[in-house]
């Protein structure tokens, strides 16, 4: 059953006609042309997929669009500011936060929402933050390098 | 060129791919889509072992929205293999399924879930044949084979390679061990699973878009088993997202897209589940190894003699070099004068292993350290120190034949003994210093080497391993043509440092399109971390056959001697009259208008250095990486749980081209050992694997993974491309008989197979508690007879050959 | 790309058109609150429901009312985040908001509720598998087969209880009203639960979890510790929940819940028993955590060997205990180490 989707992603109304049984993830990428998330097992085991809904992270596999229609949906596309990056964006392309890139949107969201909560977060709160994003390439000692820095650099700028 | 006077070169610069990387803009495999395409699936069987008997897919074809079933008998009848000698794998299998998770049939149709259900439509009819799930197995049924090639019933490739009289060198030694030690297998993991698009045009050509870490292979291989002329297909590499030796061999998918794009005049995508991604495998072999080593009271060796048996898996793939690489490495770490090595590659029923990261060699190396640890506390030594001792001399011949030069080694053991505060925490061989109630404190150390890019290309050849067109534009920018894939370890990057060092630009002026067959010239992969070397090497030959065209256009011009011009910040000049420096784009007409179109090739072939005996191809390289390693852990005594606080390690990289790529390699190489240490384990359980999924394959966390201390080591390798060594796996290799090490410093139990579980640990501390024997690990090897070895003398200790003798080298350009 | 099966996704505002919902489609339906581990289980073709009846509209089932003096109120619908971050949770019911906060990731503990949480399927990894890799070992009788793979020869099914929530909920001694179109009935927690891994719930198939209420806190103290291989993601293949009443240092009431050791939460009574009335001294706390090993009875359908589940549960027991006496061992009372 094909559903009429009212869905506001970085700052845009959109709509779509999708099944109603189509994740936010499928409707991001296949219908929204969304590629920017990615997807790592589609069984919530991974944190690859995840956007923000209404500033929170939360799996977009696991995500029915239609539960959260006039929700604030963020994907990477939506992180940088017309052409200026977020801070974490330039702090993860600065460290080399991002090796094979993958798992990285879902990291950097998963870090916006932790800042915008918590400016200035201990190594160990980063930890605990991103404990639900795996990440193969880094050993996220330079992921969590950037989050620091990120963190720094915001703080300065207040 | 002074090579202390960098601008680029040892600089942290962001890769040049990282900005795309952060905005979501780099489109992977998946993130494809073209007009018209369909989406492909594969059926697999659902049997570990068995014939076919009947495939009937009369009722996917009639489900609305399908555009093409096929079967193996849509294929050509042909088999093939990554390697020449191991042509065993059929795309889609035709008689017979070798394990659960083997394709079958493969389906196209207008959107995935069609295709699903079509899948599900198809009926097979299977005559279940004894699954093989273990080399105890395999070797105790010689009455069922898995296939009918290879060295006996079972086994695939069967070595015996001796340097030496190893019984007189045991005889000469003060302490002579023989331990037993298990490696369980495990898998890459890598975040993206595999995806393909195929496109067969109308005008019979075909191009594929795969996330793949070797194209180059993949087309030669294509083209046989499509029955396709090599020259109308093109593959073009997609950024890879994770590969670790998982994206190497050509696989299913590929193969399977292709046909069903042929078939149905459409683009065809299909993208693995990750569940597929576990079958599709080419992991870690698990290993069984006996290992005995002569040691003198001073901890020298005396001669070392390594088995080791290799579960293979249900195909060939990498597994004839995994099964020398789990011999042939090891001697080029410490002096080791006589070294015998006898290997043996087992079929089972199960997803083939293959290579990842560090291909064949943690399993020896996590055996060696472990027990040159036993041995330092026999002879009551400090491991470090007597590790420190014993490290190979630089610029000499292994006893195995392999030239090693320049040897990081013991700056990295000091080093890391001084960053750990190895001398306060290591307190010697009793265990552990308590902390607090049942939580005991440990540290442990290890070393080891790795290859810089295998000295031989998979199929014998006489051709570059490696090769670059540059080309200068107008513009001023310059793009680097060079058939190497970027699987996130930044490869791209280098192919623009490099020559924007040697032609003093920004590497933001250096274009580097993605490895494309019909366009790049080839370069063999990325596998044996071979890439920054020997893309750099070839394009730096190419940026300096650029560089002598334009020094010579821009010599006649400013009427100086082309010797005096240096090329920096954007410009052309002598350093004493930098005001006249003629701008890098203008340098380049001019050069245009001298020579015509600025396009240059480099080339790169590894120095012929294979040892002359049979065998003698696997194992040498340009030059060998370092690493030192210490761990410091707490075991809880009542649960076995281990946690790790810190990791140090150090690294002889040659030089660091960028310290924060390096760095990068250094920590993902360590997380991967971790994991493999402690809790990553591809297991089987009544023929199946026992849970190919994200979840239950336990990858660890942020909360799970220390801190990591690297430091770089730099030795300036007259192999490498500004004295660069590889810095991707080697450092993966000590982590786990360091953290090994660790657990027997801080409870006293010797965990001898990986990994080192709660449980281990455990049932360790219940033996020391009985006053048994704390060692928990195998107790057994199977009875096996190894070929009668080929006995080579060892060349231990001879000079290294002269260096830089290299096929397409230019002799008159030094680096 | 792992999918979920078609269904229609029906969104009432109250728990009384939820409810009116379910008596409508019976068994083809079924209700799905976080969805984090339903969705799972529909793209593995554990369930594939017609009807899908989200909770999410429904504002009465959000949010944390009450007082822990005069006891709380839980909306089934709150997210495993509030829950663990709620002031008066982390106050006085420490163990439940420890337990919350240990569910699998923050992303799911964002989506997931502690109604879906207390609702959790059971779990068995010969069954928490794809539909192609059931296929291929033989479907079990909890989904499209008749046998049972990790006992084999039983004649029930053994999956496991994996609620983190749940033996804390029950060792706090909270209830729960079920609501269906018919009425109303709020029970204790422990009624909840079967000794069954297909029909582990003893909720009416038309019964919406409306509430959960926890009784005052008062002299209350208590502790979850949760055993798993790494910190996050991981169900737990051991939970240990105790919760004491101590008149000054005399352990006045106790219960011990035990999870992820069967297919529902164990209470450890003899264990508890032997409390009473006691110091918690060393010896004390070792002979309630050998008692309470005893009721453990895992088998090999988790992570980790079940024989080492089952070491572990004496272990974890008596840790609980030793923190709440306030005897630091230097073991990090929340969490395993």
């Amino acid at each position: 059953m094909k559903v009429r989707l009212a869905l506001t992603v970085n700052g845009e109304s959109r709509e779509v006609l999708a099944p109603v049984h189509k994740t936010l993830l499928e409707v991001l990428r296949e219908d929204l042309g969304l590629t920017g998330t990615k997807h790592g097992c589609e069984l919530g085991e991974c944190g690859t997929c995840t956007v923000l809904v209404d500033g929170e992270p939360v799996l977009s596999c696991l995500a029915l669009p239609v539960a959260i229609e006039g929700r604030a949906i963020t994907t990477i596309e939506g992180m940088a500011e017309g052409g200026e990056l977020h801070p974490l964006q330039q702090a993860f392309a600065e460290l080399g936060a991002a090796q094979c890139g993958y798992c990285t949107p879902g990291i950097l969201l998963t870090a916006q929402a932790l800042l915008d909560e918590t400016p200035t977060p201990t190594r160990d709160e980063i930890k605990e933050a991103l404990a639900g994003n795996l990440c193969r390439c880094t050993g996220y000692t330079k992921i969590l390098d950037a989050v620091e820095l990120a963190s720094m650099r915001m703080g300065a700028r207040k | 060129m002074n090579k202390h006077e960098f601008s680029i070169i040892g600089q942290p610069l962001p890769k040049v791919d990282a900005w795309a990387k952060v905005v979501g803009e780099t489109r992977y495999a998946d993130d494809l889509v073209m007009p018209r395409m369909a989406h492909g699936k594969l059926l697999r069987s659902t049997h570990p072992h068995a014939l076919i008997k009947r495939i009937d897919t009369a009722r996917a074809q009639a489900v609305p929205g399908v555009y093409a079933v096929i079967t193996g008998a849509d294929l050509p009848r042909v088999k093939f293999g990554i390697l020449p000698v191991s042509q065993d794998e059929e795309a889609l299998c035709n008689e017979r399924v070798r394990m659960v998770g083997d394709a079958v049939a493969a389906v196209a149709a207008q959107d995935e879930e069609t295709a699903e259900q079509a899948c599900r439509l198809i009926d097979i009819e299977y005559e279940p044949l004894p699954a093989l799930m273990s080399i105890e197995e395999s070797l105790g049924h010689p009455e069922i084979r898995i296939h009918e090639y290879g060295d006996g019933p079972n086994v695939h490739k069967n070595v015996a390679l001796q340097f030496g009289d190893v019984e007189a060198a045991f005889a000469r030694a003060d302490l002579v061990r023989e331990d037993v030690f298990f490696y369980e297998g495990n898998t890459h993991l890598p975040m993206e699973q595999h995806a393909a698009v195929a496109q067969w045009g109308a005008d019979g050509k075909l191009t594929l878009w795969s996330s793949t870490q070797t194209p180059h292979y993949v087309h030669r291989l294509l083209a046989r088993i499509l029955d396709v002329p090599a020259a109308h297909i093109r593959v073009i590499a997609a950024p890879v997202g994770g590969g670790f030796g998982g994206k190497l061999d050509p696989f299913a998918h590929e193969i399977a897209a292709c046909k069903l794009s042929q078939l149905t005049g459409r683009p065809v995508k299909i993208t693995l589940t990750r569940e597929e991604v576990f079958y599709v495998h080419r992991g870690r072999h698990p290993v069984l190894m006996w290992l005995k080593t002569g040691f003198t009271r001073e901890g020298e060796i005396t001669g070392s003699h390594i088995k080791t048996w290799l579960d293979g898996g249900a195909y060939g793939s990498y597994g004839v070099a995994s099964t020398f690489y789990t011999g042939v490495i090891n001697p080029v770490t410490y002096r080791m004068p006589v070294y015998k090595f006898e290997g043996a590659r087992v079929f089972t029923n199960k997803p083939p292993c293959g290579p990842k990261r560090g291909h064949g060699t943690p399993q020896p190396r996590f055996a060696l350290e472990v027990q040159i640890d036993k041995a330092a506390e026999q002879l009551g030594l400090d491991p470090a120190d007597m590790r420190r001792r014993i490290v190979c001399e630089p610029f000499t011949k292994t006893a195995n034949h392999l030239t090693v030069t320049t040897i990081g080694l013991g700056e990295c053991i000091d080093k890391v003994v001084e960053a750990s505060g190895w001398r306060e925490k290591w307190r010697g061989w009793q265990t552990g210093a308590p902390r607090r109630g049942p939580l005991r404190r440990g540290v442990g150390f290890a070393c080891s080497a790795y290859m810089t890019g295998a000295g031989t290309a998979i199929y014998w050849n006489s051709m570059p391993h490696s090769g670059v067109v540059l080309r200068a534009d107008r513009s001023g920018g310059i793009s680097v043509l060079c058939g190497a894939t970027d699987i996130g370890q930044g490869s791209d990057s280098i192919l623009a440092y490099l020559p924007a060092e040697v032609l003093g630009l920004d590497p933001k002026d250096v274009h580097v399109p993605p490895a494309d067959t019909t366009l790049t010239p080839v370069d063999l992969g990325s596998y044996s971390s071979r890439v920054t070397l020997m893309c750099g090497m070839a394009a730096i030959q190419a940026a300096q056959r650029l560089r002598a065209v334009i020094a010579r256009a821009v010599a006649r011009k400013l009427e100086v001697d082309a010797e005096l011009l240096v090329f920096r910040d954007r410009k052309v000049g002598v350093p004493d009259d930098w005001e006249k420096a003629v701008p890098f784009p203008h340098a380049v007409e001019l050069a245009e208008a001298m020579h015509g179109v600025l396009a240059f090739p480099g080339s790169y072939a590894p120095p012929k250095r294979a040892g002359k005996y049979k065998g003698g191809g696997v194992g040498p390289s340009p030059c060998y990486s370092y690493s030192a390693c210490a761990v410091e852990l707490t075991v809880d005594e009542e649960t076995g749980e281990i946690e790790l606080h810190d990791v140090w390690i150090g690294h002889d990289v040659g030089r660091a081209l960028n310290p924060l790529l390096v760095e990068g390699q250094v920590e993902g190489s360590v997380y991967m050992g971790i994991g493999e240490a402690l809790m990553e384990a591809q297991v089987f359980r009544k023929g199946l694997h026992k849970h190919p999924s994200m979840l239950e394959y336990k990858s660890p966390t942020t909360l799970e993974t220390p801190e990591i201390h690297t430091i770089l080591v730099e030795t300036d390798d007259p192999e490498g491309p500004f004295g660069a060594k590889e810095a991707g796996q080697g450092p993966l290799l000590p982590v786990l008989p360091a953290i090994a090490n660790a657990v027997y410093n801080a409870v006293g139990v010797r965990v001898d197979e990986v990994p080192i579980s709660p449980e281990k640990v455990l049932k360790g501390l219940d033996l020391k508690r009985q006053g048994k024997t704390p060692r928990v690990g195998p107790e057994r090897i199977p009875l096996f007879k190894f070929k009668e070895p080929l006995v080579v003398e060892s060349a231990f200790g001879q000079p290294a050959d002269a260096v830089a003798v290299r096929p397409f080298a230019d002799q008159e350009t030094s680096r | 790309m792992m999918r979920l099966p078609p269904f229609t996704y029906l969104a009432p505002k109250t728990v009384a058109d939820a409810a009116r919902l379910l008596g409508e489609h019976g068994a083809d339906a079924m209700i799905v609150a976080g969805g984090t581990d339903l969705y799972p289980n529909m793209k593995r073709r554990q369930f594939e429901p017609k009807v899908l009846v989200g909770l999410g509209a429904i504002s009465e089932l959000r949010g944390v009312r009450g007082s822990a003096s005069r006891g709380l109120s839980l909306g089934p619908m709150t997210t495993l985040t509030a829950v663990s971050q709620h002031a008066e949770v982390a106050r006085h019911y420490p163990a439940l908001a420890t337990a919350a906060g240990l569910v699998s990731s923050p992303q799911l503990r964002n989506m997931g509720t502690i109604g879906g949480n207390v609702c959790v399927d059971t779990r068995c990894n010969y069954y928490n598998q794809s539909y192609e890799w059931r296929k291929a070992i033989g479907f079990c009788m909890k989904k499209d087969g008749d046998i049972c793979l990790v006992a084999p020869g039983s004649s029930r099914c053994w999956a496991v209880s994996s609620s983190d929530t749940a033996p804390v909920l029950w060792s706090l001694g909270a209830h729960i009203r079920l609501t269906s179109a018919d009425g109303e009935r709020t029970v204790p927690i422990a009624t909840l639960y079967r000794d069954d891994g297909i029909d582990y719930l003893a909720k009416r198939h038309d019964e919406i979890l409306a509430d959960i209420v926890l009784p005052p806190a008062d002299g209350w103290r208590s502790r979850y510790l949760k055993l798993r291989r790494r910190g996050s993601f991981d169900f737990p293949v051991l939970g240990v929940a105790v919760n004491l009443r101590m008149d000054a240092d005399v352990v006045s009431e106790a219960r011990i819940v035990l999870g992820a050791v069967a297919s529902l939460p164990r209470e450890a009574k003899p264990a508890a028993e032997s409390l009473r009335g006691q110091r918690l001294t060393e010896e004390a706390i070792t002979r309630a955590a050998d008692l309470a090993a005893g009721p453990a009875k895992p088998l090999d359908n988790t992570d980790y060997a079940h024989f080492y589940r089952k070491k572990m549960t004496r272990v974890f027991v008596a840790r609980a205990l030793r923190s709440l006496a306030g005897l630091d061992d230097g073991v990090d009372s929340t969490e395993a180490p």
